[in-house]
């Protein structure tokens, strides 16, 4: 399909709960040269009701990749599981297999006048990056590295896992895609204890005990590393790690006070574009990133 | 312990036809998947190997009406390692998908359900995003996309909630 030019899908959570995701995402793809298209129509991923009626969630899925097809264009998400989830469409469609089944749900599009043929197809933002941009683009594209700054990354489940619908871009285990993109911005990458332990968030409405229990682990051994931050690429690994750590103060009396970045919002720091206007970076935060406040200490 | 009398020993036959259930027979019970779940290691409620265990023996009821089948955070690292590629997180979501037919769906999948028929997103896009986005010069979004209650009409999931085979 068209060369960089692709539909922007943001899902339920990016827009109302993580805006400065997206909004450093607009601005850092303005600037690499990717095209953004709006497709107004765009809805759930499909994702959240998998567990409820297949049928309707993979219908959901399909909808959303139809639209993108009619256009001609392959889709770039933000939220981790919407990835997972589209693209797992795309894979069941793509193959010569399950003519019944997509048979059936193409069925459930007609009344939209829609039809999907497995053509759209869905990468994460981060991998975008990665395959279409390349490092040595992105180093070029940084003016004002991030040095000395030490960051942690959080992968998330669904960026690369299942890996069987990821094509191998990166390791499902020891992954290194991110680690590649924070070194890009000139700040340092940090490993930690059980980096990859999931967020938790898929299983927040039903029992908020245990996912605040992952997640503090995490933070824990965030906080071990020392790292000035972490970065992450999925808005409910966000909501995990960065509203959470209020409650975790309240309930356990443990302040881990570790600033939380989305990937974009580094990337653009580093490419000089404007932290508050481009790119919804609090002063606060700021200081972390140009190492402003541990100077002072 | 187990009464084996209450055992539907066709359940794992069942389970098998369902999407996601596919593998289930070829489960040896290494323990693999329980070793690597996040969720198992800080809930102990939550161990997949005897869920599966208990889906294989046939203890039906157990398993459909039990909370822990909606404990699975869903993060694919059981899926990755099982040497029998049972893929364990689909097994959940054909568990889940049998709870709900048998009406035992969780009070929060009911919302989520709720707000996709009445908005076409989890979240509601309000006014409030909308004059956020104009300033920014996002383009807006549709406060409702309605096309996903027809999608979800069409495809049964009220059905499949009240209990009817909506699969059969």
């Amino acid at each position: 399909m068209s060369e960089n030019r692709y539909a922007i899908f943001l899902g339920c959570t990016v827009p109302v709960r993580a805006f400065n995701y997206e909004l450093s995402m607009r601005r850092v793809s303005e600037k690499l040269g990717i095209e953004l298209v709006d497709i107004p129509q765009f809805a759930c991923c499909g994702y959240p009701i998998e567990g409820v009626h297949h049928d309707s969630s993979l219908s959901v899925a399909a909808m959303n990749l139809a639209l993108a097809e009619k256009q001609g264009l392959d889709i770039i998400a933000l939220c981790s599981a919407c990835t997972g989830h589209l693209t797992k469409v795309q894979k069941l469609f793509e193959s010569e297999d399950n003519a019944e089944e997509k048979e059936h749900i193409n069925n459930i599009l007609k009344n939209l006048g829609l039809e999907y043929t497995g053509k759209t197809k869905v990468r994460h933002f981060a991998r975008v990056l990665l395959e279409d941009i390349g490092l040595d683009k992105l180093k070029e594209a940084v003016t004002q590295p991030l040095e000395g700054v030490r960051i942690a990354p959080h992968y998330g489940c669904h960026y690369v896992k299942p890996s069987d619908i990821f094509d191998g871009f990166d390791d499902p285990i020891h992954p290194e895609s991110l680690d590649m993109l924070i070194e890009a911005t000139g700040a340092t990458y940090l490993d930690y204890k059980n980096r990859m332990q999931c967020c938790g968030g898929g299983i927040l409405a039903i029992n908020e005990e245990t996912p605040t229990n992952m997640v503090k682990a995490k933070l824990e051994n965030i906080k071990t590393v020392e790292a000035d931050a972490m970065t992450l690429i999925c808005p409910f690994c966000n909501i995990m790690y960065d509203e959470m750590q209020k409650a975790i103060k309240e309930k356990f009396d443990i302040d881990y006070n570790i600033p939380v970045f989305f990937y974009p919002q580094l990337l653009g720091l580093a490419m000089g574009m404007d932290p508050k206007k481009d790119l919804g970076i609090k002063k606060k935060q700021l200081a972390v990133l140009l190492k402003t406040e541990s100077e002072s200490e | 312990m187990i009464e084996t009398n209450n055992l539907d020993k066709d359940f794992k036959y069942e389970f098998a036809k369902e999407h996601g259930g596919e593998n289930i027979k070829h489960c040896f019970t290494c323990g693999t998947c329980s070793v690597v779940c996040p969720v198992f290691d800080l809930e102990e409620n939550f161990d997949p190997r005897k869920i599966i265990r208990m889906i294989i023996l046939g203890m039906r009821d157990e398993v459909l009406k039990s909370e822990t089948i909606w404990l699975c955070s869903g993060c694919y690292s059981c899926y990755e390692l099982c040497p029998r590629d049972v893929k364990i997180t689909n097994v959940f979501s054909a568990a889940r998908n049998m709870a709900v037919r048998e009406g035992h769906t969780p009070p929060a999948m009911r919302t989520s359900v709720d707000f996709l028929n009445k908005l076409g997103r989890l979240l509601e896009v309000s006014d409030f995003e909308n004059t956020v986005r104009e300033k920014k010069e996002i383009p807006t979004l549709e406060l409702t996309i309605p096309q996903v209650k027809e999608i979800l009409k069409k495809a049964g999931i009220q059905e499949a909630m009240d209990g009817g085979e909506a699969n059969e």
